[in-house]
């Protein structure tokens, strides 16, 4: 009888527990996985199921159960895939988000709740600068930082005028105006596209040749980038007028836009031969995984998110309920990043340097993107000051 | 002025691109009275099978000419399978199962292809650019859309209005059930008709494959504006779907061109970089509104019944 009792006695308990500090570390990862720019949101969701395994699956000695929800790069969608995780799957964390438009969409739903955002890429600015919170922390970059490194690289070149093109959202204008933040020349011209549906770059390829610019910049990331670079070739502008990228050329693009790529610049801050252990690992592991593909920064940075959240719930050995000894945890970025070590700003973006990457034939024969240099180093975002969190 | 030469080359070349994706859906929405959304599907697997069969045959004029078979061939095999079933039946029915049909073509290419999509190369001589009058160079594969379109918009004319299958579509679009009284083998008609539009959605997308990338769902929204295009043109008027894409093409491209500087002159910079893109996207429909207003059977209507 009293045996019973006290059985009753641990079943209700056991029923009680809140959510949070359950058996299980609930992670939700919104990204893209249905129409053109899917193929971003697999690469994102391979990196990150292989830190998993990595990871032994378990995170603070808890397995680990990831819920992938399909944003299909809408900034609505997104919203409601992130309030269906946090409302009614009651995620730990949430992480992923391509877009920024998607991340500000939802960024209120996840700060309210007080779970914890990884953004594994995009970096708007007001996520860096007023809209910075304790409970989001980034993965990637603030979209500024990569085309101010490679303005300073044109700068370097001694480039006189640039004409930019880019998508009208919220990373597009970030984008351009980081070129414009550290180019020293002069900007002859600035364009932006309806994103994402414009894909035909004709007008523009005009305005830019008719401007007599030195250089063009552009972004375009997934398969507008595959797109611009065929009817800039086509338009006889390649070998013309010197072009500089950001986020332009990767390894999911390069295999359709083969030689339209080579001798065309870009900046990142991590590339698939960066010379650390852990980045030897996981683009070995990926690739052995995977076959056939390759990792992308969007797939490295998803690895570091799954990394980053590990470390976290290992300090507070599995119970999630603990939020400021994580959020103390995480911001001492303690983990070993496939981009080398970094640190965070008080705004929670990483200070990291930005390499100068070009794209080469390698040992197999394919097109594959190298670093040549190192175009900055331990970059600040510029809207850190703007963000009320103080270190 | 250069300039405008050759911003409206560029929007001459859109619109005759939209041209032959128009003509097909204003054929089959005018003389079978079917509506199509799966149209756009048609584009994508004409661009997937020039991709495929260029890849083949390593000739890319021989695999766009097996790719514009390939099209027409699965143009009447869907007529005969899936859609001959629809005819009759209420408009809503037939968004529905051609919805259904777009869903399906996606999925059937994520299987055979991939998810990641196709490139067509170019050959050499296609990606020179050409000069047209002095100072201004074209790209040749984007003057060659121009030539292969009108010559594809010329030959239309000829068959529509000069040929008996031409009169029998005419009077399709005019009178369906009379022609049919008449005696004429309407089914076969349809099919005929069905598969030419297919032919010429396969024409528009393997065209615009080179310059685009070859994709899932790259028939979706550019589909959109064939149907804008229709509605303006008059439904069933092959002359209507001409001028209209044409209107269209060079709305949307000049627009894009010099929309941004017109709004500078009044707006500060950052302020009109943003709006012209959004606006000039609008031109377009803020056109069809104003003559749905003023026209409400379009600017050039088939013949009444």
């Amino acid at each position: 009888m009293k045996k019973a009792f006290w059985l009753a006695g641990a079943a209700i308990l056991a029923l009680a527990q809140p959510a949070t500090a359950g058996d299980t570390i609930k992670i939700g990862f919104v990204s893209t996985f249905s129409g053109p720019t899917a193929v971003i949101g697999n690469d994102m969701r391979n990196s990150f199921e292989l830190a998993l395994d990595h990871l032994g699956r378990k995170m603070g000695g808890k397995p680990v159960e990831v819920i992938y929800e399909d944003d299909g790069q809408k900034p609505d969608v997104g919203k409601q895939k992130t309030e269906k995780l946090i409302q009614s799957d009651k995620v730990d964390f949430i992480a992923g988000y391509i877009w920024s438009n998607v991340l500000l969409a939802s960024l209120k739903t996840a700060v309210d709740s007080k779970t914890f955002l990884i953004s594994a890429n995009a970096g708007p600015s007001q996520l860096a600068g007023e809209l910075c919170s304790p409970y989001v922390f980034s993965t990637s970059w603030q979209n500024d930082q990569t085309p101010q490194a490679v303005g300073t690289y044109m700068n370097q070149k001694g480039v006189k005028s640039v004409f930019l093109i880019g998508p009208n959202y919220a990373a597009g204008k970030d984008m351009l105006a980081g070129v414009k933040s550290t180019f020293k020349g002069q900007v002859v011209g600035e364009e932006y596209t309806v994103w994402p549906s414009q894909l035909d770059f004709s007008a523009e390829l005009t305005k830019a040749k008719n401007s007599k610019a030195e250089s063009v910049f552009v972004f375009y990331p997934g398969a507008a980038g595959v797109q611009f670079l065929n009817q800039y070739a086509q338009a006889g502008l390649k070998g013309q007028i010197p072009l500089y990228t950001a986020f332009t050329i990767d390894e999911l693009s390069l295999p359709l836009q083969k030689e339209n790529a080579i001798g065309v610049p870009g900046a990142q801050q991590w590339v698939n031969d960066l010379p650390n252990a852990e980045n030897k690992k996981f683009v070995e592991d990926y690739r052995k995984k995977f076959t056939g593909l390759r990792p992308t920064f969007y797939g490295a940075q998803s690895y570091d998110a799954a990394n980053l959240i590990n470390s976290a719930v290992v300090a507070v050995k599995g119970d999630t309920s603990k939020k400021d000894e994580m959020k103390a945890e995480m911001e001492k970025a303690n983990f070993k990043s496939v981009r080398g070590p970094f640190k965070y700003g008080n705004n929670h973006i990483p200070i990291q340097n930005f390499y100068l990457q070009d794209v080469v034939k390698d040992a197999d024969g394919q097109l594959s993107l190298k670093t040549v240099a190192t175009i900055v180093k331990d970059d600040q975002d510029r809207f850190a000051d703007k963000c009320p969190m103080k270190k | 002025m250069l300039v405008l030469v050759e911003q409206s080359l560029n929007g001459l070349q859109f619109g005759l691109l939209l041209f032959l994706l128009a003509a097909g859906l204003t054929l089959v929405f005018g003389i079978m009275d079917f509506v199509n959304l799966a149209h756009g599907s048609l584009y994508m697997m004409g661009a997937y099978f020039a991709a495929t069969f260029v890849a083949w045959t390593n000739s890319f004029i021989l695999g766009i000419l097996l790719a514009l078979g390939a099209t027409l061939l699965l143009g009447i095999a869907l007529e005969f399978i899936a859609l001959r079933h629809l005819y009759g039946r209420d408009h809503l029915d037939q968004v529905l199962a051609t919805f259904g049909l777009i869903l399906f073509f996606n999925d059937a290419v994520r299987l055979i292809w991939g998810p990641a999509g196709l490139s067509l190369p170019l050959p050499a001589w296609l990606t020179v650019p050409v000069q047209i009058v002095p100072g201004v160079f074209y790209p040749a594969y984007r003057l060659s859309i121009i030539v292969v379109a009108l010559a594809v918009a010329a030959l239309l004319y000829v068959v529509v209005m000069r040929t008996r299958i031409g009169m029998l579509i005419r009077a399709g679009a005019s009178n369906r059930e009379m022609i049919g009284a008449l005696g004429i083998n309407i089914k076969l008609l349809f099919t005929l008709v069905f598969g030419l539009g297919a032919a010429l959605a396969g024409l528009a997308g393997l065209m615009q494959a080179p310059i685009l990338t070859v994709q899932i769902g790259m028939g979706e929204n550019i589909l959109i504006l064939a149907f804008v295009i229709i509605v303006i043109g008059g439904i069933g008027s092959i002359r209507g779907a001409f001028m209209a894409a044409i209107f269209v093409g060079m709305i949307d491209t000049l627009g894009r061109a010099f929309l941004p500087d017109l709004l500078r002159m009044v707006l500060s910079s950052a302020a009109a970089s943003t709006a012209a893109p959004a606006l000039s996207s609008m031109l377009i429909y803020l056109l069809m509104a104003i003559v749905l207003v003023v026209r409400p059977e379009g600017l050039f209507p088939a013949a009444k019944r």
